[in-house]
């Protein structure tokens, strides 16, 4: 009697036919297409930030306004991106994936009953 | 850490004492009325599930804005300026690691525990153990940095120096944090790091508006007031910095440029692999609420870091750099002394009380998840091969709760004046290095199994405690932790650089020099579970 391992309210069988179905497929190349590339894209930026911040003092201490320099507005883009890309991802998922998710959910667990 | 002849008397120490006492009593009540139901082990374990994202979000922020967060990256900008600032970017930008990739599938796959989800398509007992003892490892680390961190605010804000004294309020902050575990669960905790987030976050914002207020609203002028006084130090090293560009506390050397490299990777890697903050997704009840949770989270702890580049350039300014570091308490006092200055006693109370209920907040949700990790994974999974009973789970999650909690007051006695931020980055380089691997293969990559999982799981942890011991900040330099020996061989402090990218390639020459095949209908299931929700924990119903 297993406790910590409820067991699947789906067959083997179900889950497997599922992985191939295309409407599946579909939902993962679609999250997969979105997720990977945008977390390289901030993991570049962020990379890019830290390597400045080490190696070009000179570069980030560069006067832009007032006392404001090149560092300071780098370093506030690096908040600007991050608020950019997750309200980008969360558009993304509300429109993409939350319904071919709900459809194949609908689809697994209405078989059951 | 020397502490200097402290001689500034901050504020009221009765004051301090008193608006803390209020807080426990208030967030005692709240627990004890969320523990009515309590009996489950979905309940005690996830607070039955039944958060909303934005109140998990707020928790989120609550967690993970520890003491190291609002008194050392302050008063890292006070006195180093804008290397300060690298720190809190790190720790945000992780954030969008743990919703790209991990918040949601986690939610959907796992239980409990972050290994519920890595041991879900390998084998169970193997995983489990090394799941368990990362957490249990990183969990430690950070509580240890929290309790450390408690003495040193004692000394500045109730005003006890002694040694003694200092242990004194170390072991009532460990009792206080048993009593919110047992008697709340995660429920009961959840709400005190609701409660407390809100404070922190607000008394941070009141700051910051006053800090601006007196600078006219003009940003530009609260950074050139800060270089002024900062090169107006009487200390030589401290009035050389330019406090507005990066360098003044990273920038002495190549071994120090490369130690900062490896403090950013550990940073921005780590999060998504602490222990503490992947349980968090558990009490909502579904995927899209975790991914709420996560918006919150980032808009809040954003929000909080823009804060504090305000309060460490304002405390720069308007404290000065010789009373900060001549303060009991060193860069640390930057906030409260700050807080004096613009409100005097009443402010500093609150935030007092705030930085104690933060580290309160903080030792309480590490507890519950390392207790959880322990009797779900290896007492109920290791050890009885899954013959207990749930209930028997949430025992011996409390007993374990309580053997924590007193290990945690011995060692933060220990460590009383250690340094917190250094304590808490070792932690993250524990967590990128010995967890996230093993997360992001076991979710994304069919092929990874059991032999990969253990090899980046032990290779990464034992790796970064190796390279710890053998730093410069355990021995051979004036700062270490054992001064006056020296069996440091390795040049860098934070060992993220070496350890996190050793554990991404051992899980791939682990995974493909294995010969035993994966078991696709496993595979099938979790591909399917973590992408859509099928069959998911559900919510209790109350």
């Amino acid at each position: 009697m297993p406790t910590t391992d409820r067991p699947p309210a789906n067959t083997a069988q179900q889950f497997l036919d599922m992985q191939a179905s295309p409407e599946f497929q579909e939902l993962r190349t679609r999250l997969r297409r979105f997720v990977f590339p945008m977390t390289a894209i901030f993991l570049v930026w962020y990379a890019t930030y830290v390597l400045l911040g080490a190696f070009a003092h000179d570069f980030m201490a560069t006067a832009v306004f007032g006392n404001v320099n090149v560092g300071l507005l780098i370093g506030l883009g690096q908040f600007v991106s991050t608020f950019v890309i997750t309200g980008l991802y969360v558009r993304f998922a509300n429109r993409e994936l939350d319904p071919r998710a709900a459809a194949i959910r609908a689809e697994m667990e209405g078989t059951e009953r | 850490m020397t502490v200097l002849a402290a001689t500034e008397t901050v504020g009221n120490p009765l004051a301090n004492i008193g608006i803390f006492a209020l807080f426990v009593v208030i967030t005692l009540f709240v627990v004890i009325k969320a523990s009515k139901k309590n009996q489950t082990a979905d309940q005690f374990f996830t607070g039955g599930r039944s958060f909303s994202g934005p109140q998990n979000g707020i928790a989120i922020a609550g967690d993970y804005l520890s003491a190291a967060s609002f008194l050392g990256i302050a008063g890292a900008i006070a006195v180093y300026g804008y290397d300060g600032f690298l720190y809190s970017i790190g720790f945000l930008v992780a954030w969008l690691v743990a919703l790209l990739l991990v918040a949601e599938l986690l939610r959907n796959t796992g239980r409990f525990t972050m290994a519920d989800v890595l041991s879900f398509r390998l084998k169970q007992r193997p995983v489990r153990m090394a799941a368990a003892t990362s957490t249990l490892t990183v969990s430690l680390f950070y509580l240890l940095a929290q309790m450390a961190g408690a003495g040193g605010l004692v000394a500045l804000l109730l005003d006890i120096k002694s040694k003694s004294g200092q242990s004194i309020v170390i072991a009532v902050v460990g009792i206080l944090m048993i009593v919110y575990v047992l008697v709340g669960g995660m429920k009961g905790t959840t709400w005190v790091q609701i409660i407390k987030a809100v404070l922190l976050i607000a008394g941070a914002a009141i700051m910051t508006v006053m800090v601006l207020a007196k600078f006219g609203l003009n940003f530009s002028e609260i950074l050139g007031s800060a270089q002024t006084a900062i090169s107006g130090s009487t200390d030589k090293a401290v009035a050389a910095r330019d406090v507005l560009a990066p360098g003044a506390q990273y920038g002495g050397s190549v071994t120090s440029q490369i130690n900062f490299l490896s403090l950013a990777l550990a940073l921005v890697l780590g999060t998504a692999g602490l222990p503490h903050v992947l349980m968090r997704f558990y009490t909502v009840p579904t995927a899209k609420e975790a991914r709420r949770s996560v918006v919150w989270a980032i808009a809040l702890i954003g929000a909080f870091y823009l804060f504090t580049l305000v309060l460490g350039y304002g405390a720069a300014a308007l404290v000065g750099p010789d009373r900060i570091l001549a303060a009991a308490g060193g860069q640390n006092s930057a906030a409260p002394l700050l807080a004096f200055e613009l409100g005097g006693v009443i402010l500093l109370g609150v935030i007092s009380a705030v930085a104690f209920a933060t580290i309160l907040a903080v030792v309480a949700g590490l507890t519950i998840t390392a207790s959880a990790s322990f009797a779900h994974d290896v007492y109920a999974s290791v050890l009885k091969s899954h013959q207990v009973t749930e209930d028997e789970q949430v025992r011996v999650s409390r007993i374990t709760a309580v053997v924590l909690g007193v290990l945690a007051i011995g060692l933060g006695i220990l460590a009383n004046g250690q340094n917190i931020a250094f304590l808490v980055a070792l932690a993250f380089a524990i967590a990128a290095a010995a967890n996230l691997p093993t997360i992001v293969y076991s979710l994304y990559w069919k092929r990874f199994n059991t032999r990969g999982a253990l090899w980046s799981m032990y290779g990464g942890l034992i790796s970064t405690l190796v390279l710890i011991v053998f730093s410069p900040a355990v021995s051979g330099a004036k700062t270490a932790m054992i001064p006056g020996v020296d069996f440091a061989w390795f040049p860098l402090a934070n060992p993220g650089i070496v350890s996190i990218p050793l554990a991404f390639v051992l899980g791939i020459i682990g995974t493909v020099t294995s010969k035993v095949p994966g078991d696709p209908t496993l595979d099938a299931e979790m591909e399917v579970r973590s992408l859509t929700g099928v069959g998911a924990e559900k919510a209790v119903a109350h």
